[in-house]
Parts: C-alpha cells; structure tokens; sequence
C-alpha cells in the first residue's frame, strides 16, 4: 500500500523528518507515537502533500505511485485520506457542495460515474448518523462554528465517503471526551477492510485501545526509533517517552 | 466656468424630445451641471475612478433597437417594464397597475406627483450626475403606492443596452411610498453585446412614507466597454425600512453612488452589496448614511471579489447628525483580492456628532487562504475548482441573503460564471 523509504523533510528549510522509512501493508493498522515535536504531523502533512511541507530526499510510493511526485487532490483522487488536526473552517462554502465535489472528483478518477444528487443526498445522510452529526451540518458552512469534537466527527464523515484507501488520521483523538472518542473509533473501525489501511497519528494510548492497532511505532526527532505491536503503546503510556530518548542516545 | 465635457454633453439634452411639464425639472438639472466644478484627480469623492473614458468620446444620443432574446432576464412574475437603449420596448413589457406608469404616460395628478418630488431626494450640488440626468429628462418610470397599498407582484425594470459606439443612455426612476405602502422593486441593466459601448446615467430617487417598506435590487452586469454612472438616493420617513441589495461586475468606469436619509426616527436600512470586477474592469462603489433623527438603525454590508487586474473603489460613509441620538449603525467592508495585480482602496468612515451612539465600521482586504485551498484539494479538488468555490463562498452569505427567491436562483450561476468560466468548475455551486 505505502513504502516510504529514507524519507527527509522540511518546513522552512529545517530539517524534521529524517531518513524515516515504513511499510504499510493492505488492511493493516499503524500507530505513529512520539513526543511534541517528533514530526508526527509532519509526516501526514508531507503524506498529503501540504504545500511548505518538503520532500528532500528519499521516496514513497503509494499503491507503487511516486506519491511525492502528485499534486495534493491527485494523491486523494487515488485514494489517500488525511483527516487534519485542526479542521479548516471555510465559511460560504457548505459542508454539501465539499463533499460532493469530493466524491465526484474521486470517482471520476477512478473511472465511475458521478453519483446522482439523490443518490449521494442518501450515503450523505447515512454518513452524517455514522458519526452522529445532525443533517443539518451538510448545509452549514465546513467547520464553520462547530466544535472541536464536531470538526473531528466530520472529518470522519468526510473519510467515509470519500472511501480512501489509505486513511491518515492526524491526531484526530486530541480535544476529544470520551463519547466522541468512541464516535471516531467505531467510524474508523466501521471502515477496516483487507484492502484499506490506515495509520493512526496520536500522542496519547487511550485512542488505540478504540482502535486496535497492529503495529505502533515511536517517532523521535524524526525517525521511528522502535516498532513493536500494540503492547509498546501500553509500555509508552506507563513510561513516557524520555526514557527511549535516552536509550536512542 | 464649465468645461468642454460638460458643455458637450448638455447639447445631447436639447437633441431630445420631452414633456412640456419637465422643463423645470431639465432646467433646474442643467443649470446645476453647468455650474459643477468638474472633478478632478484631487476632488475626494472621484480620487480613485478617472472619468476620461467618458470625456474622451464623442457621445450621440442613443438610438432605439429591436430586441427579441429576452433570455438574460431573471425569470420573475413581476410586472416588467423594459427599456432597450433608454427607449420604451411595448412589446417586451407587461401590463400594469395603475401605480406604475412611464413619465410620458403620467396623467396630471401623476405629474403632480412627479414634480414635487423630482430632483428633492438627489442632492444635485453632491451628485453630478443626478443633475445631468434631471437636464436630460424625457422619459422616467413613476411607482406611486397610496396609504397601506402594496402590489401582488415585484416591479421588475430592465434596462437592456446593444451598442456598437458611442451613445448615452438616460434612466429615471421615481418611487413614492405613502405609509405603510410595500413594494418590491428590482433594476436590471445588463449588455447584450459583449463590446456594447453605452453609457448609461441612471438615477433613482424614493420616497418611503411613515412604516412604509421597500425593497430594493440594483443589478448592474453591463460589458466591460460599457460605462455607467447612477445613483439610488432615499428618503426614510418614521418607521420606514429600505432593504437594499447591489451586485454589479466592472467596466471602463462604473460608479453607483448610494446616499439614504433617515429623516423620520425609528426607520431602518439595511444595504447588501458585492462587487466582482475581473480582468481589466474598475468599479467603485460610494455610500452615504445619514442619520439625522433619534432611534434609528443601519446594517451595510459590501463585499468585494477582485480579480486580475482589476480594481475596486469602496467608499462608505456614514454620518451620524448632533441630533441622531440612539443610533445603531454598523458598515462591514470585505474585499477579497485573487490575483497579485488586483486592487482596492476602500475607506469606511464615520462621522458621529451624537454622543449616545453604537455604531461599528470595519474593513479587511485579504487574498485566497492558503489553509482553506489545501484543505480543499487535499479532498480530491482541483486547485481551480478550489478557487471558484472559496470565491463565491466569500460572497455566498449575501447571496443567501436575497429575499426574492427567482432573483436569488437566478444570480447563483452567473456569479460562480465570473469565477470560474468552464462548468465543471462551477458545477458544485450551481447545483447546491
């Protein structure tokens, strides 16, 4: 699904990711912890193709694409999925008219034909209740006035229908209480398939126990520094992290 | 001492053709044209626009046409009055109420009316071209409702131009609202040719009675080459409300100037406008509030989408008179620039001489957000498509804001149009 292999990166012109490599398989999920400042983020942002965000060596390929070489809407056109940190709000423009052209642009790269307005009115709907978000947010402006948890829910929302194939999901977890937590989690795990991966940016264990994951990897200043299965993450929880700093060191 | 424009453009008015009863009112306009000291770069109310597109023509008074393709007009049950070149099209109108009527049609307790309110709304010595419309007099729409009358549908006038050189265009229009009459009126210019080379100088004036309420639209979507000049100027009475939109694209120079009066306390005005020049159009937009009585309110709200190299004048002025205690007045100004070459220079202000007053002004001038566009495409849309949607999201709540439905449905598309030129980038809008 997704090879990146020695991958360095900037953000105005400092270096943050460095020489960081991880394969992810087909229906795998991938835990990406670290401290503040490992470059967690970063990583999803250079993933997705944030402008700022630059590759300076190394490669990924996605689904055996040069992801690094695509334009942002090109590598979610093939399927890649970031669910962002901070949600932009874009008043003026609907939660609706977003996500429509989302879903049409997707499957019209792939191919398909574009969904009817009543067709795509319905999965709209279906996905709103998934996340547990009133059908009046498709009519509101994108993450205009909502609330953390909301702007996290919809997110979500958008993920579901889009149907990626890979599923970054940037500390989605953080600002959240429990109840939307679990609304995320059950999304998410909704939408486990064998050919659907996802990797699943946290600070915090409490999300993985929601969403199980099958390899959780540490990332310090840049590069994972230890892979291990979902138990590392209990490890690090009882721990902290200063503790594999040192050992790095 | 009056320059050469001015003396020009007067032998137009003595080329026309006009009622008896309205020399007066010409002479009055003329006299006040003659005696206007022509702006100039330094005059403030004219620093930004250049009115050399109109003093370098030879302007001809405009000829009639015939007009069949009526497919620009907004699909409205309204009663239609159209106008191409300035001249009356019969066969293009409506049937109306005898509340609606041309000036040469008026009957004498018409023109009564129209006499004794021509020319007192406009401030001709402020308005330059109010006062060369009132000289050019010959035609005019008069919509008089008495006491509590209102009709079953909006008023819908259009003012249609086709014209291969240079040739002026005049417009007037009269209302006059006794208390507690409502109406609904819309004004439409529009070019059917893309070279059209008119200039149109439109001038309306309204009178809104005791707890009377108007409605107004100002759709001003001429070519470029065009040139327009006009003005809407209203009297508020007590109690009076004057809900006022305005969207208009650019041209070589198109100036809309708006000036209410709250003159009764306890009236209302709330102002609505966009701006959306592109390529090489200007426009500039100047507004004035006065609030010369206690207890009343004004919400303006302008926002502008400038493209290219375009530029925007904004102008919006409100003044809140020694008398005018308890004032709420709040102006907003947003302007949106989409290129590096496009412009703005917009000027809020406030002159307050009451001392209990709320009144709040703000203006911003921002370009596309980078945060916003990513967040976009990285949803699988294309950059352009990202543009358009962000465009018209920046104007979209004013759309929204569009009481008359048809109006509404109808200016969707062709606003997305001027963001965005193909289909399939303003597909998603369109059908929202």
């Amino acid at each position: 699904m997704l090879k990146i292999n020695e991958l360095c990166a900037s953000v105005e012109d400092k270096a943050i990711i460095r020489q960081l490599s991880l394969d992810v398989g087909p229906g795998e999920i991938h835990a990406i912890m670290g401290p503040n400042g490992a470059g967690k983020s970063t990583l999803g942002n250079v993933l997705a193709g944030r402008p700022g965000y630059e590759p300076t060596a190394g490669s990924v390929t996605f689904k055996g694409l040069d992801l690094l070489d695509m334009d942002p809407e090109i590598r979610a056109r093939e399927g890649l999925f970031l669910a962002f940190q901070y949600p932009v709000e874009i008043p003026g423009v609907s939660n609706m008219e977003l996500l429509k052209a989302a879903v049409d642009a997707r499957r019209s790269h792939a191919g398909l034909s574009e969904l009817s307005a009543i067709d795509f009115m319905k999965m709209a709907r279906e996905a709103c209740k998934a996340v547990d978000l009133d059908q009046s947010f498709l009519k509101r402006g994108v993450n205009e006035g909502f609330s953390g948890g909301e702007k996290k829910r919809n997110e979500i929302m958008q993920m579901m229908l889009m149907e990626p194939s890979l599923c970054i999901l940037d500390e989605t977890d953080s600002g959240l209480d429990i109840d939307a937590l679990q609304v995320v989690a059950r999304g998410v795990n909704a939408m486990r398939a064998a050919d659907r991966s996802f990797i699943v940016v946290t600070h915090y264990q409490r999300l993985l126990d929601y969403i199980v994951p099958d390899y959780v990897h540490v990332l310090a200043n840049g590069r994972i520094v230890k892979s291990g299965d979902k138990s590392l993450a209990l490890e690090l929880e009882a721990k902290g992290y200063s503790w594999l700093e040192d050992e790095v060191a | 001492m009056s320059g050469e424009f001015q003396q020009a453009a007067l032998t137009l008015a003595g080329a026309q053709h006009f009622p008896a009863w309205l020399t007066d009112a010409r002479a009055q306009g003329a006299a006040v044209w003659q005696g206007l000291a022509w702006p100039t770069r330094k005059t403030e109310a004219w620093r930004y626009t250049s009115l050399l597109p109109l003093e370098n023509a030879q302007w001809q008074p405009a000829q009639a046409r015939q007009l069949t393709d009526l497919s620009e007009l907004v699909e409205l049950d309204a009663y239609r009055l159209v106008f191409v070149n300035g001249h009356f099209a019969a066969h293009l109108s409506t049937e109306c109420p005898a509340a609606l009527v041309r000036f040469s049609e008026a009957d004498s307790a018409q023109q009564a009316l129209i006499r004794e309110h021509l020319n007192q709304v406009a401030d001709q010595q402020q308005h330059l071209f109010a006062a060369l419309n009132s000289s050019w007099l010959q035609e005019g729409v008069l919509l008089h409702l008495g006491a509590n009358q209102r009709l079953d549908k909006p008023v819908y006038l259009v003012q249609v131009s086709d014209q291969a050189d240079a040739q002026a265009m005049n417009a007037r229009v009269l209302v006059v609202l006794e208390s507690g009459a409502e109406a609904e009126l819309l004004e439409h210019f529009y070019s059917t040719e893309a070279d059209d080379k008119g200039w149109m100088n439109a001038t309306t004036e309204c009178v809104v009675g005791a707890n009377a309420s108007l409605r107004h639209y100002r759709i001003n979507l001429e070519s470029e080459q065009s040139l327009h000049t006009g003005g809407v100027h209203v009297r508020l009475a007590q109690d009076a409300r004057f809900n006022g939109f305005t969207l208009a694209n650019g041209s070589r120079l198109k100036r809309l100037d708006y000036h209410i009066k709250h003159l009764g306390s306890g009236s209302d005005l709330q102002l609505n406008g966009i701006y959306l020049p592109r390529n090489q159009q200007r426009v500039d937009y100047h507004t004035q509030v006065e609030h010369c009585v206690p207890h009343c309110t004004t919400t303006e709200v302008f926002r502008g989408v400038i493209a290219d190299s375009a530029r925007a004048v904004f102008n919006g002025r409100i003044h809140i008179h020694p008398d005018a205690q308890k004032t709420l007045a709040e102006m907003s100004n947003r302007n949106l620039l989409t290129s590096d070459q496009a412009q703005v220079n917009t000027k809020p202000e406030l002159e307050i001489y009451a001392d209990d007053v709320r009144c709040a002004h703000g203006a911003t001038v921002s370009q596309l957000n980078d945060e916003a566009l990513f967040y976009l495409t990285s949803r699988g849309i294309s950059e352009a498509e990202a543009r358009v949607m962000l465009s018209f999201g920046f104007v979209n709540e004013l759309v929204e804001g569009v009481a008359l439905e048809p109006l509404q449905q109808w200016l969707r598309p062709r606003i997305a149009q001027m963001f965005g030129q193909n289909d399939q980038l303003t597909r998603h809008i369109i059908h929202d």
